[in-house]
């Protein structure tokens, strides 16, 4: 029973002189807040407009007219507490990173330190405008070559791009990068090859570049193995996209004879770095054969979410690589920095201006409160973390491979399949236990896959009720597997019907 | 589940019905089962040639794509103009209103390879073991 | 360290559940070769305090208003924040969220995303918006992607010459290397308009969509509606495209004047400039044309109760189910930075975003007109403009760089980004320009800093 019921319950069995109107309490609390929309009322307004000390003009002298819309139709008209109080309302419907363990595998949930939103905020970066003068942005400057360079020793790799406003558009550069670069050796190659448990960005950015992918199979260890691959490989191979520690949590063991493979055959390898988080000050990119890898500065980096975003995805490469990065590129004359785009086998650009520079900031603010000693610390914590969890869950839930995991361990189904209970309903039920979901039904190798990644930042305590909430879930799903069915309850909404949603698109307010 | 005998059944759980030389298909029961809630389909125009094993439609659920691979060659004669509308039909009535496409046949022979009820059924059998 | 929680106890506690006697032991699986070179140089972790004094420093060697006045636009926008809107994106609730999957905890995100899907489909007048994507340039580029998408076997994209060279940049290189696919750049008239000629001489069946940047890089206005009728004549899909966002409060629609795909930035509503990013890329499209576009969708449903709720939905669109039939590989929408430009037009409202895009066209207008009258500079394109115009000045780049010592910023040297636009400056006036910053500008571009008369045209 959700709280508004439970509300409803308890107060019905009280005298009928005591209880409020239904409609006025659900009205109140907090269940129910309507659309901007549906508090607007024509005439309100919520700003203002600095002072006008221009004398007047006639607007239609200006802008003729028929270049002007009459109205600004389905705007809503409130005042500016209405507009603070829906909100904050609003804001109250949701679970964050910031109110409980966010056990997202390959995201990355780690804390989100306050301080990098007050630096990010210091009006010499957040009223810097792109086009000044470089002398006038020499600050700006210096933080992202600093930046650049902290990344390229973290992975191991020679040369940074901070363009990228995501990983998905890092990932989209960097086979960019290896495009360009068998082009210009006059032997265009067709395939990109990847492993069937990558990330769908993968293939997704491969194909926007104009590539057949192949997807390679893992082996039965949940790994890929040599053989295997040597068996995909050919002169038309442009490249492998790999993630190391895969999405199953595990490390690539064969990662230098896959990639030296590849090398021989003229191909080469794109990293994808989404899990780097397990990777540092423990091996490097660079080392491992990588010619190109995306971050995640909104995973490794601290940076926050945001609800889906901005994140940010440098790409760093390797020297033969780096002809081809994105411009402008910063060069350093002395002491001054300046924009340049004399660099005449690059891509082209693939964000405007230089990227985006505020989570550019929140993420150096983070390397530079952790430094290296911090970000090993950080790794070794975050891999402990993962198998301290994946040991409490281990008598109820079936791990996907019987090695040990690195940052992330991922369960099967199997353990509860034949209840008749699917991962989806053990998902939703942790969310009347007040933890948000792990990352369910990828990767797609495993069936049902429940991939958890608790994150360095998370203490003793929270791993050990997080693992309690899932063990009486697994103890509830044998006893009362309805519990998990109709899960949750105690949300604010219960579960909502996507099939609706998909059949019958609603994606806007409409007056009617 | 569903498995009418007087149909026949590819491998990727399309079914047929032959009257004269036009063949009638649709997906199948545990095909919809597989999917869960339909929420969009697409299906090729009138005149189209379709060719045996590629791809000449769509059908999405919620968290599901998966293609509609044509168990046998020849030209669109006729579309089921409503389904797209109503994508529920496939899962409330897979082998009567929610027939997709109807296709003169260019080869009847390719009839030959494709399973019976029976066949069918154990094939589903097969398929469910290995998962 | 301060972020991360574990005691020697706490780790000896866990090492023994696990098993293991030491943390290293659970690297066994990395290669020893790879571990031994592992070790990050860098700098130990710093205090807070140490990080502040030294992003203060860094934030201070840069150049900022008041100290500089800047008539900066060309893609990026001063434009006043309301307090409201940096105090809601900063609620840790929203800010620390993660993408809304589990939609019964996301509702506040979720409900807000439909918001802003309302108010961008609203504002270009088109039937759907989808929700964000990673600023105006890629929006472009993914906007095209869509068209060949829609109207497949025609290789052919009209850009014009007058969009934003930076814009043309992202689309080259995300069109670059695609097969099937021809970039034609059309060149603007003497009004600063697009080449209607050129257009109509380049328009036929190979033309996927023409793009129109509305207004354009010079700030002149476009007629959309023209473009339009000889676009769709020929069976190509028409793209407008925006970097100025205030604008739509005040022109008309691009849906109304026959855009089937509009873009645009929405760094003017509510997000800082941040030395250009992160932004926002507001995208919409005609309802016909849903199943094609790119980007996250947050649609309205009910729950179990009958409630009134909201999911991400049509996700077999998305990189994650279609993999390689995606139709984009676009992950992350810009949640935080869509949440300030809602947060802002809903207080803006109705009336709001119309009286601040009149207040920029005043204040542009004003400082046109006084340049006009000062007889040293002449409009280089004579047509409608919002809030960015190109003036003729003999030795720009000289008068420029006197104004610069003067610490004011004159717009945009345009011969940087045009070779063939000689002593021309763009200009970009808003409502936080104030009459004595103006004043001071057209003082400055009147001195007679160097023997020089108007160029005759």
């Amino acid at each position: 029973m959700n709280k508004l019921d439970q509300q409803q319950a308890r107060m019905q069995s009280l005298p009928s002189a005591r209880h409020p109107a239904p409609h006025i309490l659900r009205k109140r609390t907090l269940l129910d807040e309507p659309l901007i929309f549906e508090r607007s009322s024509p005439g309100r307004r919520g700003y203002s407009l600095p002072e006008d000390d221009i004398p007047a003009r006639d607007l239609n002298h200006d802008l003729p007219s028929p270049l002007c819309r009459e109205t600004l139709d389905s705007f809503p008209e409130v005042s500016e507490g209405e507009v603070v109080r829906h909100f904050t309302r609003l804001s109250q419907w949701n679970l964050s990173a910031a109110t409980t363990l966010y056990p997202l595998g390959s995201c990355t949930m780690k804390y989100n330190p306050v301080v990098n939103e007050v630096v990010a905020r210091l009006p010499g970066f957040a009223s810097l405008h792109p086009l000044v003068p470089d002398e006038y942005a020499q600050g700006a400057l210096q933080l992202l070559d600093d930046l650049a360079r902290c990344l390229a020793e973290i992975s191991g790799m020679d040369a940074v791009s901070l363009q990228p406003a995501a990983g998905a558009q890092g990932e989209l550069t960097g086979i960019k990068l290896i495009h360009a670069y068998h082009r210009d050796r006059g032997h265009p190659r067709k395939v990109v090859l990847i492993p069937a448990s990558a990330h769908g960005t993968n293939p997704a950015s491969a194909a926007l570049c104009g590539y057949t992918v192949v997807e390679v199979p893992t082996g039965s260890a949940g790994i890929l193995d040599t053989t295997t691959v040597a068996r995909f490989v050919d002169s038309d191979v442009a490249a492998l996209m790999v993630t190391n520690p895969n999405t199953l949590g595990l490390f690539e063991r064969e990662i230098l004879q896959i990639t030296t493979l590849l090398h021989a055959h003229g191909a080469l390898i794109y990293m994808d770095g989404a899990n780097l988080n397990a990777l540092m000050g423990v091996a490097k990119p660079g080392h491992m054969g990588a010619d190109v890898i995306q971050f995640n500065l909104h995973k490794t980096f601290s940076t926050p979410h945001g609800g889906g975003g901005p994140g940010a995805g440098p790409v760093g490469v390797k020297q033969h690589l780096e002809p081809y990065l994105p411009i402008p590129r910063l060069v350093r004359e002395g002491n001054d920095y300046r924009w340049s785009e004399a660099f005449p086998h690059s891509i082209g650009r693939v964000r405007s201006f230089y990227g985006n520079f505020g989570i550019l900031v929140r993420a150096y603010a983070y390397i530079l409160a952790m430094g290296g000693d911090g970000l090993s610390h950080a790794t070794r914590m975050a891999v402990l973390n993962a198998n301290y969890l994946r040991k409490r869950l281990e008598p109820a839930y079936q791990p996907a491979y019987a090695a040990p995991c690195l940052h992330e361990c991922v369960f099967s189904d199997e353990s509860f399949r034949h209840l008749g209970v699917k991962t989806l309903d053990v998902a939703k039920r942790l969310l009347d236990y007040g933890f948000y979901a792990p990352t369910i039904y990828f990767p797609l190798v495993v069936s049902g896959a429940l991939m958890i990644e608790p994150t360095e930042t998370e203490s003793k305590e929270t791993l050990d009720e997080f693992a309690d909430a899932l063990l009486a879930i697994a103890q509830e799903s044998a006893e009362h597997p309805d519990l998990l069915k109709e899960a949750p309850f105690t949300t604010p909404v219960s579960r909502l019907d996507e099939t609706r949603a998909a059949r019958h698109p609603v994606l806007r307010w409409t007056q009617d | 589940m569903e498995i009418p005998s007087q149909l026949r059944y590819s491998h990727e759980h399309e079914w047929v019905a032959v009257e004269d030389n036009i063949a009638t298909i649709g997906i199948t029961d545990y095909a919809q089962q597989q999917l869960g809630d339909v929420v969009y389909i697409e299906l090729p125009e009138v005149g189209t040639q379709l060719t045996k094993d590629e791809a000449f439609g769509v059908v999405e659920s919620v968290k599901a794509v998966s293609d509609i691979y044509a168990p046998v060659s020849g030209t669109v004669t006729e579309v089921n103009v409503d389904l797209p509308s109503s994508p529920e039909t496939v899962n409330e009535d897979p082998y009567g209103d929610a027939w997709m496409v109807r296709v003169e046949m260019s080869d009847p022979a390719e009839l030959d390879d494709l399973m019976t009820a029976a066949e069918y059924e154990r094939f589903i059998a097969e398929e469910q073991k290995e998962e | 360290m301060r972020y991360i929680p574990h005691t020697e106890h706490d780790i000896a506690a866990m090492l023994a559940a696990i098993g293991v006697p030491a943390v290293d032991d659970l690297f066994t699986s990395i290669p020893e070769e790879l571990r031994a070179r592992a070790a990050i140089n860098l700098p130990p972790g710093r205090s807070e305090s140490a990080v502040r004094a030294c992003l203060t420093q860094l934030a201070g060697m840069n150049r900022v208003s008041p100290e500089v006045v800047t008539f900066l636009g060309a893609g990026a926008y001063p434009h006043y924040i309301p307090a409201v809107v940096d105090q809601i994106v900063q609620r840790a609730e929203f800010a620390t969220a993660y993408t809304p999957y589990q939609a019964e905890v996301s509702q506040g995100t979720l409900q807000s995303i439909f918001e802003f899907q309302s108010l961008v489909a609203a504002l270009f007048g088109l039937e759907v918006a989808n929700a964000s994507m990673y600023d105006g340039a890629s929006a472009t580029a993914e906007a095209v992607l869509m068209a060949k998408r829609v109207v497949p076997n025609r290789p052919t994209v009209l850009l014009p010459r007058s969009l934003h060279p930076q814009y043309r940049q992202v689309v080259h290189s995300y069109l670059d290397g695609l097969p099937d696919t021809q970039i034609v750049e059309l060149p603007w008239g003497a009004d600063g308009r697009l080449d209607l000629t050129a257009l109509s001489h380049h328009l036929d069946q190979t033309v996927s969509c023409v793009v129109v940047a509305y207004p354009n890089v010079f700030g002149v206005i476009e007629d959309v509606a023209r473009i339009s009728a000889a676009a769709h004549q020929a069976g190509a899909l028409v793209v407008t495209v925006t970097t100025e966002a205030i604008a739509l409060g005040l022109l008309q629609s691009p849906g109304a004047l026959g855009a089937d795909i509009a873009v645009a930035e929405g760094q003017s509503f509510g997000i800082p400039l941040s030395y250009g990013g992160p932004g926002v890329g507001l995208f919409a499209c005609r309802q016909r044309l849903l199943r094609n576009m790119p980007g996250r969708l947050v649609g309205e449903t009910v729950d179990h109760d009958g409630r009134r709720g909201f999911v991400l939905t049509l996700a077999t669109r998305e990189q994650h189910i279609r993999r390689e039939r995606a139709t984009s590989n676009i992950c992350t929408n810009q949640g935080l930075c869509a949440l300030a430009a809602t947060v802002f037009l809903c207080l803006m409202g109705k009336q709001g975003l119309r009286e601040l895009a009149i207040q920029n066209v005043k204040k542009s207008h004003y400082t046109h007109e006084l340049l006009q009258q000062t007889g040293h500079s002449r409009t280089r394109f004579p047509s409608p403009f919002f809030n960015e115009f190109v003036i003729q000045i003999p030795q720009a780049r000289a008068v420029w760089q006197r104004l610069k010592a003067q610490r004011l910023i004159a717009g945009v040297v345009l011969e940087d980004w045009y070779p063939e636009l000689t002593d021309c400056l763009l200009l970009c006036v808003t409502e936080i320009h104030t009459k004595a910053d103006i004043d001071r500008l057209v003082q400055g571009l009147g001195t007679e800093g160097e023997a020089g008369h108007v160029a005759t045209p």
